[in-house]
């Protein structure tokens, strides 16, 4: 379950124990926020705020990183501030996105994600690591994998349990794609060890 | 402290094979108590129907015993024992045995009818658990006019209708889409936090998150190092 880290109770928009994936530094800050200023012009913690109820508190952003990435924007000719003559950086401030922004998100909603799994996996490096040193000791890491991720998913489902989908549908998302995720582990666990079982019935 | 719900004590089942006496369960034990939803997973032939079979006193154990709600099983007359198993477990089977000449209404009414409950009183209890599976649009169909999601869904509806405390349910999501497997689960959740008790079977590691605890069955027996995901 490597791939996964609780955030603790860091703050949170939507007043949950937001769990989150470790935000890879693919993910772009500057397209989310270009996608918030595509709908209205917005000041920085207006963005900061939104960003976090959007993505269900999966993904906290300083307000620091929001007026940087701001600034990457202008400089860029993607966004600008709505006040020409006022402060740039200044809070009061509030930005609103260009055409050439605008240009500029259409292409990354229309561009698929890149979806290569993760190259080195733990779990799977572990595991071909102890087959081929011994495949009889396999047995009690698949046992114990397979339960941490089975808690995790039913801690997850209580999470589930408890949100209203309609009202709270972000974090909903944000719970269904972590369940996925562990729910694909869990299959490759069982996979393994029928395999094992079916080439040591040979 | 009343009885758990259901008690199995050191419950085995043999089966005769070309000549070959083989254990395909236990020895098990298991107990559920009331208000507790246990999942069981475990690869194809591991014995999870055989067990589910045992406890809702649909098959009788070679070895061991099993007492459902304090009554111990196989020592009643037939008539006790169908008139326990009627009044206190609702069934999905992994074959659904939807009665092909009843509508999704009629198949669901079919145990409150059974109770002795009139149609009259029957029916919108019956419609209710056909609305919570989401199906109250297909009462007056019949199975032969449903796909398999929506058969699989009447069987559920019909097992939870009524005051049945215990609920066997054998893969019953396997033709549902998620949300759809997500919505009975939810059900099932739902009914063990109002004091029902449910034993279900599956291979979805997301069904099973729902339950209190999720038993891993192998080869009969309960691996050792079941992962009690209890919490609740
Ligand atoms: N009537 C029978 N006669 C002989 N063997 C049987 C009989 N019923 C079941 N078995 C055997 O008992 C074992 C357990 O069967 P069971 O149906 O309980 O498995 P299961 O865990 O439910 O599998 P699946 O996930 O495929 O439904 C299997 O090896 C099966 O072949
Ligand atoms: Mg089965």
């Amino acid at each position: 379950m490597g791939r996964i880290a609780p955030l603790g109770p860091a703050a949170d928009p939507v007043g949950n124990t937001g769990y989150a994936y470790r935000a890879t530094p693919a993910m772009s800050v500057r397209h989310s926020l270009l996608a918030l200023l595509a709908e209205e012009p917005r000041h920085g913690y207006g963005l900061k705020a939104q960003f976090e109820r959007s993505t269900a508190g999966t993904w906290p952003l300083n307000v620091g990183q929001v007026y940087t990435t701001l600034a990457r924007l202008e400089r860029d000719g993607l966004a600008e501030p709505t006040d020409p003559d006022g402060d740039a950086s200044g809070a009061r401030q509030s930005w609103r996105i260009t055409d050439l922004g605008r240009e500029a998100l259409g292409r990354w909603f229309e561009e698929p994600v890149a979806l290569d799994p993760p190259a080195r996996d733990e779990l799977a490096i572990k595991v071909l690591l102890a087959i081929a040193a011994d495949a009889e000791s396999v047995g009690p890491i698949l046992v114990r994998q397979r339960a941490a991720a089975l808690e995790r998913m039913a801690e997850l489902t209580r999470h589930k349990a408890k949100a209203d989908p309609m009202r709270e549908l972000p974090w909903v998302l944000v719970l269904d794609a972590l369940l996925l995720k562990l729910e694909a582990e869990v299959r490759w666990l069982d996979l393994v060890a029928a395999r094992l079982a079916a080439r040591g019935q040979r | 402290m009343s009885a758990p719900i259901l008690r199995m004590e050191a419950v085995e089942r043999h089966y005769e094979s070309a000549g070959q006496r083989i254990r395909v369960l236990g020895p098990v034990d298991l107990e559920l108590a009331r208000g507790e939803f246990v999942a069981i997973m475990g690869p194809s032939g591991a014995g999870k129907s055989t067990l589910l079979g045992l406890a809702g006193a649909l098959d009788r154990p070679d070895g061991g015993a099993v007492f459902l709600d304090g009554q111990k099983l196989w020592g009643l007359r037939g008539d006790e024992l169908a008139a326990l198993r009627r009044r206190k477990v609702g069934y999905v089977f992994q074959d659904l045995n939807l009665v092909e000449g009843l509508t999704a209404l009629e198949n669901t009414r079919l145990p409150l009818e059974l109770d002795g409950l009139a149609r009259r009183k029957a029916d919108p209890v019956a419609l209710a658990a056909l609305e919570r599976v989401g199906l109250g649009e297909l009462a007056h169909r019949f199975p032969e006019e449903l796909s398999g999601g929506e058969r699989q869904r009447v069987a559920i509806a019909r097992a939870f209708v009524g005051p049945r405390e215990l609920l066997l349910a054998d893969e019953p999501t396997g033709a549902l889409d998620s949300l759809a497997g997500e919505t009975v689960m939810r059900h099932l959740r739902t009914a063990c936090d109002g004091g029902k008790s449910a034993l279900l079977v599956t291979h979805d590691a997301r069904h099973a998150a729902w339950a209190d605890r999720v038993l891993h069955l192998v080869d009969g027996r309960f691996a050792h190092d079941n992962a009690s995901v209890g919490g609740r």
